[in-house]
């Protein structure tokens, strides 16, 4: 490792570290704004332009706000819980590619990128039950319990649809998986790039990953770790000041890391969806087409990669502005019985097309809707209750409990 | 040397955290530095170009494994071990036998293995397509064994979960 490898690196972590930092502000105020105009209400716009300036204002107040911590509390965790928080949303962006050039972008290209990805990700449950625990709270600690099991849940599920654009790309490494989507779309279409959302394995793995994605970030309809109108503000519920904001900030930056993989993996990365080549081709001779060949080669790949994830962020606000917090229960079985054999059934069939190609794999798709067309038509499943030794389970019907 | 120094410190951290997972009197203290043991072997792991391993180590050990760990540690609030601390009975001497045991054979192990120093392994060998090749072909069977046994592991588990409902 040269000196020159060294100083890249660093410059390309600071550019990922500051886009992440320097965008929360415009998330936070998204959020807000986007909610309020969902909810038909105004939503903070007195500080600059449209209310941009509030969340500095926030940040400040933040500062100036008295620490307290509760006189019970397990200090040392106590104080750690926001940082290990934080820490792992801000690392965990480190293996996704925003753009073409790979002196820029992503820090760290490294063959096993999805998995560095999960690996950080399922550190993030350490904050939020160490929070919990910590803060000698019930409120907190079922907070923080709830979290970790949604987590687990969620993470194999999360696996599973990860698991198809790895397999597509037969690497997991996430340029490959970009370079992947850049061929022409389906093999036959040209000008339109093969993203993986636009194949069937990768439609419903996206589905499944989109899911599984609101359920490890906290947020609605899987919010429960933080319900409001149960828990207080969850594992939050007693820290103040900026360890506050360390939580909210390590938030909002998972979302956006989370946001990245799903763009990366599904929607084609920092790809447009049509293919430059032509105009690329164009640029050759220089002149006129040689500038817009320039600016279309380095300008928008940067530009669709960031328009993609604000897309997505949408997406999750408007989710949460319509969608009703599920009972804890309900969350398990999505979990569980849904996401995993779906995301199951769906691997095999992805590789059916590996080795046999596309007409197998889709009678074998056409095969599986039948199937379970026929069978869970005609016969609709009885709700069964599957009674267990352990009292840690809420939501269960008193008949089973005398058993 | 720069490499060196790093190894150094990491293998400091890993045997003072897996000290404090032994010495600590407080469950959830020693969980968390067991969280931080597998952490710095992972990255062990990473300087010896295994890429994978460590991933994997990460995901299973730290990121699921201790997350239950702790989970059941502070949804039963286990106190200090002074309570199992107390109790005399064959289980002492038994520990101590098969702890110290388990010792002696790993120093021994590790004083053989570090003697002549091996050099560093190829970046190639830990990648996940070289682990991915050797475990489904050369080992297809040991692999689909040890399917079996985690599947008998989980119907086990819901076999004694399961409340009898008459």
């Amino acid at each position: 490792m040269t000196l020159a490898d060294f100083g890249w690196a660093i410059v390309r972590i600071a550019i990922m570290l500051g886009f992440l930092l320097s965008v929360l502000p415009v998330v936070i105020w998204l959020e807000r704004r986007a909610l309020a105009w969902f909810q038909n209400r105004v939503g903070p716009n007195r500080l600059g332009p449209f209310g941009l300036l509030q969340p500095m204002a926030d940040a400040v107040k933040l500062f100036f706000k008295e620490e307290i911590v509760p006189a019970s509390a397990d200090r040392l965790i106590w104080a750690l819980a926001p940082a290990l928080s934080l820490f792992p949303a801000l690392v965990a962006a480190a293996t996704i590619p925003w753009g073409p050039n790979r002196l820029l972008t992503p820090v760290a290209d490294v063959d096993i990128g999805l998995l560095y990805f999960l690996a950080m990700s399922s550190l993030a449950a350490y904050g939020v039950l160490l929070a919990g625990w910590s803060s000698n709270n019930k409120y907190s600690l079922l907070g923080g319990l709830r979290s970790s099991a949604q987590v687990i849940s969620y993470e194999l599920g999360m696996g599973l649809a990860l698991a198809t654009a790895v397999l597509a790309a037969g690497s997991f490494r996430m340029t490959t998986i970009v370079e992947m989507q850049a061929q022409p779309l389906w093999g036959v279409v040209p000008f339109l790039h093969n993203w993986l959302i636009f194949t069937p394995w990768g439609l419903i793995g996206g589905a499944l990953f989109f899911v599984c994605m609101l359920a490890e970030t906290n947020r609605a309809p899987f919010d429960l770790p933080e319900a409001e109108s149960e828990l207080v503000a969850g594992y939050q519920t007693e820290y103040s000041s900026m360890k506050f904001a360390a939580f909210f900030m390590g938030e909002y930056i998972a979302i956006l890391a989370i946001c990245g993989v799903m763009t990366t993996c599904f929607l084609g990365g920092y790809l447009a969806p049509i293919s430059w080549s032509p105009i690329q081709a164009l640029g050759e001779g220089g002149g006129f087409w040689g500038i817009v060949a320039t600016l279309t080669g380095a300008l928008m790949p940067p530009l669709w990669f960031i328009g993609k994830l604000f897309g997505l962020f949408f997406s999750f606000l408007w989710i949460r502005a319509t969608l009703l917090r599920l009972r804890y229960d309900q969350l398990m079985n999505i979990g569980w019985r849904f996401l995993i054999p779906v995301g199951l059934v769906n691997l095999a069939l992805l590789t059916v097309y590996v080795i046999w190609g596309w007409v197998p794999a889709l009678v074998g798709y056409a095969a599986v809707i039948a199937v379970y067309l026929l069978v869970f038509s005609v016969r609709r499943p009885e709700r069964r209750t599957v009674a267990l030794l352990s009292e840690a389970q809420p939501y269960r019907p008193k008949e089973a409990q005398s058993g | 040397m720069a490499e060196r120094a790093l190894f150094f410190i990491l293998a400091i951290v890993a045997i003072v955290s897996a000290g404090g997972v032994v010495f600590s009197r407080n469950p959830v203290r020693s969980a968390l530095l067991l969280v931080l043991n597998f952490f710095t072997l992972a990255l062990i792991y990473f300087m010896l170009s295994a890429q994978f391993i460590g991933a994997l180590q990460v995901i299973v050990y730290a990121g699921a494994i201790m997350v239950l760990f702790l989970f059941v540690i502070m949804l039963l609030n286990l106190g200090s071990p002074e309570a199992v601390m107390q109790e005399r009975d064959l289980k002492r001497p038994l520990a101590y036998l098969i702890g110290f045991g388990i010792l002696a054979t790993l120093v021994g192990q590790a004083f053989v293995l570090l003697l002549p120093m091996t050099p560093q392994p190829p970046s190639e060998a830990g990648t996940a397509k070289v682990i991915g090749q050797a475990l489904f072909t050369q080992w297809a069977y040991p692999v689909l064994l040890m399917g079996v046994l985690l599947t008998v592991g989980v119907i086990g588990s819901i076999l004694l979960a399961r409340r009898r409902v008459s």
